[in-house]
């Protein structure tokens, strides 16, 4: 398997690790954290796809699009952990409340 | 030569899945500053990741973004967090004792 | 931690099953998809001329699609306002850094300003380029931060917002003022656009820099009084 798609695999892979933490743990600095593994799974998989180029210098565009994912991540972590202080400072806990399902 | 693309596959692959273990690892762990640690780790496997797919700008990117920055900004969260905690349980504990004391 | 998990241990059972699916469903889309395609890097090279710098990224980030990386900017400054209406800053304690991180902080911030100034600069033709630059200058404006200095009571008013604007503002003129000469939102003419483009990544660099620094503060930083 080429470069590429073994990078894309590991890729699906970060995804979907990061989805099934941020379903399963409560804690949101937990949560917090498997979004940005999911973003860069995304971004792993975009910047594999584009070097499937024909020459030698792979697609800019996906390397544009990734540079500004990460930065709109950053911004988004900044708020988000914003968010969980306030949380924390009005609630008491920086977790959901635990409910078994009916 | 053979040699050295058989060597770049077998760098690929433990790259890959180091970093598939480290992800795994930073969101499993049990202890909040680890699952941290491990993250700030995860974004500079990902930095030689992007090295490796000829991507030098997102590897600036990443190595100072992401695995810096955000690294700093949730080490100071973290750190507000159980500030935060540690002062709830100290008035707790103080409200406790003057209870006692009027009990007794 | 598994005390901290949510839900049952069926529906955990079922989760692990759709997600399994997922993956499958995944991987197969991302493998079936062709193993070679120029997609739109052709375009790229043949425009690249014209776009005022040599580093393709750059060109695109820049020129080919300025429109997102001026919104990006704008994405930037709009977590900074949410962080802001949250709160001001915890009270600062009063303790001074260690011998470690004071000889740190003295001999790595000049540089990482200096750093930051040639990544600015080598965006053109090489890897690097405003981001890049700025989150060089955010390191720097953390490392100071946790040095324990805070910026002075009459800068953090009105010359902060200032500085915090001009990225996004420089970006938005450039636009305007070529809509006034005749072209379209940020359709830079051939001979200016590369000193165009250096003018727009050094707004950009500032005000990156304290944005980053200052989502690191976490609040909103007390105003002095005015003179």
């Amino acid at each position: 398997m080429s470069t590429v798609f073994l990078y894309a695999l590991v890729g699906v892979g970060l995804f979907i690790l990061g989805l099934y933490a941020l379903i399963v743990y409560t804690h949101l600095l937990r949560k917090i954290l498997a979004i940005n593994v999911m973003g860069s799974g995304v971004f792993l998989i975009l910047v594999a796809l584009a070097g499937r180029t024909p020459g030698e210098s792979p697609d800019p565009v996906p390397h544009a699009m990734v540079i500004t994912g990460i930065v709109v991540a950053i911004s988004a972590t900044a708020l988000a952990l914003a968010l969980m202080l306030r949380v924390q400072a009005e609630t008491g806990r920086a977790e959901l409340p635990e409910d078994p399902l009916e | 030569m053979e040699a050295v693309t058989l060597l770049q596959s077998v760098f690929d692959t433990v790259l890959g899945l180091a970093l598939l273990w480290l992800a795994w690892r930073a969101l499993a762990s049990p202890d909040l500053f680890r699952a941290i640690v491990l993250f700030i780790a995860f974004g500079l496997l990902m930095a030689l990741a992007w090295v490796r797919l000829d991507a030098p700008d997102i590897a600036l990117a990443e190595a100072a973004i992401g695995a810096g920055l955000t690294g700093a900004l949730l080490l100071a969260a973290l750190a507000r967090l159980e500030s935060r905690n540690e002062t709830k349980m100290l008035h707790k504990n103080d409200n406790e004792s003057e209870a006692h004391d009027q009990g007794c | 931690m598994i005390r901290g998990v949510d839900k049952q241990t069926p529906f955990r059972w079922l989760l692990m099953v759709f997600l399994s699916f997922l993956t499958v469903g995944l991987g197969y889309a991302v493998l079936s998809l062709p193993a070679q395609t120029p997609g739109l890097s052709d375009y790229v090279a043949e425009n690249i001329e014209n776009s005022g710098v040599s580093n393709p990224v750059t060109a695109v980030l820049l020129n080919f699609r300025g429109y997102d990386t001026l919104l990006e900017i704008g994405v930037l400054l709009l977590a900074l306002l949410g962080v802001w209406s949250l709160g001001g800053i915890t009270k600062q304690r009063e303790s001074s850094p260690g011998p470690v991180l004071d000889m740190l902080s003295r001999m790595l911030v000049p540089l990482l300003i200096l750093v930051a100034g040639y990544l600015l600069w080598i965006g053109a033709h090489a890897p690097g380029g405003a981001f890049q630059a700025g989150a060089v200058l955010g390191a720097a404006g953390v490392l100071l931060l946790l040095a324990g200095w805070r910026p002075g009571a009459r800068f953090s008013g009105l010359p902060l917002r200032i500085t915090l604007v001009t990225g996004l503002g420089m970006f938005v003129a450039v636009g305007i003022v070529l809509i006034l000469v005749g072209r379209r939102l940020l359709e830079y003419l051939p001979p200016f656009a590369g000193a165009l483009i250096l003018l727009i990544e050094a707004a950009a660099t500032l005000s990156i820099g304290i944005t980053l620094a200052a989502l690191f503060l976490g609040g909103r930083p007390e105003v002095g009084p005015r003179r």
